[in-house]
């Protein structure tokens, strides 16, 4: 067993939070001056083998983040609701898969939620200053104050995790209940799990409990377990242990390889940077031009001709390559 | 004088409500109250777009949603100044479609770009009423209205999220921004051209343009004007 956490010290001078905006590592749509000293990395591991499917941690997140779901449908399949949406930030997602070596049919149930990404796609693509922000400790965390509501961080996204909501127009995600873990506490989820599944700590206690727990699995005969904690993306803060870690995608679409879609790449990079100059460059050809040119004025030479022309005079000579007589 | 109906035989770039009439200057009717209303829609609209887009489009210009009363206002309003900018587009491209298709002497006048940019109208050949670079920025505004408004449509989240996927979401920002970037150097481009060639805004404020400008500029159009003129003494003497 992975030692719990603590209750909580109910003390009036423990209440003081451990992390805040002084330990703002990255914050979207500007730049800000990384905090000299990092927090220990935290994570959350999810230990997918050990996982029942009970969606105690689903019914935790909606009870500490006081969200209620619309109540669904029954699809043929345990998953409820289908997605995530903005008022579900955590998701069981249940996937029948028959191994090809074994013949077995086996239950994979993943719970689905913000990774935590230490190169945040989201973050990236967020064109509102401070509507994300990520702590030194690894946390991502969405300030609805900020947010506009545009949905470039589902775009930015390498899991398809933000959600934005139709009542308030603002993303929303998994906070890793930064409010709790700023106190002291691990996350609502990690919390009310029954078997420990998931788990909350330092990010390096987190991997020593998955070599632990893969060793486990592997003298088991789970040849291919392996820790989810995926380099494209920087690593993870939310790490999945997977009995089957060579094909992540089997865990209802788990990204093989994840990482910030290059489309997103080049449309916050290249493309800014360079049609900001384009235009300017644009602008600043007229002005030259202006000044070296000079404008392009009518003649009164021009509206004499105009002038015999619309009288029906004989038209006036056309237009050769001859001298202009400057006004 | 109802010249507009007589027009049915005239070249292609003569438009209606296009008349010439004689003066000290020659006045020359080029765009009508409604075409200038409808450019006018348009380029409010594409002002607006461009501001709002920009302050999605790049942090350093994220300010500018104070313009709109700040960022949830500007990602909502955007598409919908989008749509206007789509249909009052189609107005003017239904207007105007006609006098921008290709003509002979518009090879020549690209070929003589130097000489148009040194002002040198005297060696390029007689323009109808758009020359090579008004065509350019016609057909340019054109297809790049098509692109952004479709690319617009893919990403507007509220209305129609579920219909794509967010790889082709990814596409469409993409294309989107390349699109707007393009579209603004056209309006820079449109703008200088106005500001440049003088005599020009007229046109679309009151509607008139000197016999000279004519005469200068888009000699073609004012000799088929002239052809197209009912007689050719005005009923009353000018002045």
């Amino acid at each position: 067993m992975f030692p719990a956490i603590p209750n909580p010290n109910v003390a009036t001078d423990a209440a003081a939070p451990r992390f805040g905006e002084k330990d703002i590592l990255r914050r979207s749509a500007s730049t800000v001056t990384p905090p000299a000293t990092r927090l220990t990395e935290v994570a959350k591991l999810i230990d997918v083998s050990k996982c029942i499917g009970c969606k105690a941690c689903q019914a935790a997140c909606l009870e500490w983040n006081n969200l209620t779901e619309e109540i669904g449908f029954n699809h043929g399949i345990y998953t409820n609701p289908m997605d995530l949406t903005p008022d579900t930030f955590t998701l069981m997602r249940f996937t029948e898969w028959v191994n090809p070596e074994t013949e077995n049919l086996e239950w994979l149930i993943r719970k689905d939620g913000c990774m935590h990404c230490e190169d945040p796609g989201c973050l990236k693509a967020c064109p509102a200053p401070g509507a994300i922000v990520q702590y030194s400790n690894g946390i991502v965390d969405f300030q609805h104050d900020n947010c506009i509501g545009c949905g470039y961080c589902i775009k930015g996204c390498p899991f398809n995790i933000p959600r934005i909501s139709k009542v308030d127009h603002t993303a929303y995600k998994c906070t890793l209940c930064s409010d709790r873990v700023a106190v002291g506490q691990g996350p609502a989820c990690q919390k009310a799990c029954p078997t420990q599944a998931i788990v909350f700590g330092t990010k390096d206690e987190m991997k020593e409990w998955a070599d632990f727990r893969i060793k486990d699995l592997k003298s088991r005969g789970f040849e291919n377990a392996g820790l989810y904690d995926p380099p494209g993306v920087g690593g993870t803060h939310v790490m999945y242990v997977l009995h089957h870690a060579d094909t992540p995608s089997i865990y209802a679409g788990l990204p093989d390889n994840p990482r910030i879609s290059p489309l997103v790449d080049a449309w916050k990079g290249v493309t800014k940077y360079v049609g900001l100059a384009v235009m300017g460059f644009a602008a600043a050809a007229g002005f030259l031009h202006y000044v070296v040119a000079g404008p392009n004025k009518v003649s009164e030479e021009d509206e004499e001709n105009a002038e015999r022309l619309a009288d029906g005079a004989p038209p006036p000579t056309p237009a050769g390559p001859v001298e202009r007589r400057t006004p | 004088m109802s010249a507009g109906k007589l027009k049915t035989h005239a070249a292609e770039d003569v438009e209606p409500g296009d008349a010439v009439r004689p003066g000290h200057p020659v006045e020359v009717s080029r765009y009508t109250v409604g075409a200038r209303i409808n450019h006018w829609i348009t380029a409010l609209s594409l002002i607006l777009l461009a501001l709002s887009g920009l302050a999605l489009f790049t942090p350093s210009l994220f300010f500018l949603t104070g313009l709109f009363g700040g960022g949830q206002w500007t990602r909502a309003i955007h598409p919908w100044i989008g749509v206007v900018l789509f249909f009052s587009f189609a107005g003017l491209f239904l207007r105007f479609w006609r006098a921008n298709l290709p003509a002979r002497e518009d090879g020549t006048w690209l070929a003589r770009i130097s000489d148009v940019l040194r002002g040198r109208e005297e060696r390029l050949p007689e323009i109808g009423k758009y020359n090579a670079g008004q065509k350019f920025v016609f057909w340019g505004m054109s297809a790049l209205i098509v692109i952004l408004i479709a690319s617009g449509v893919v990403m507007w989240d509220q209305y129609f999220y579920p219909y794509t996927s967010i790889e082709q979401k990814r596409v469409a920002i993409l294309v989107h921004s390349i699109a707007a970037v393009a579209i603004i150097c056209v309006w820079i481009i449109h703008v200088y051209a106005a500001i440049w060639v003088k005599g020009t805004i007229g046109a679309m404020t009151r509607g008139k343009v000197t016999g000279g400008w004519a005469w200068r500029h888009h000699r073609k159009w004012l000799r088929e004007l002239v052809g197209t003129r009912p007689g050719k003494r005005p009923p009353t003497p000018a002045e």
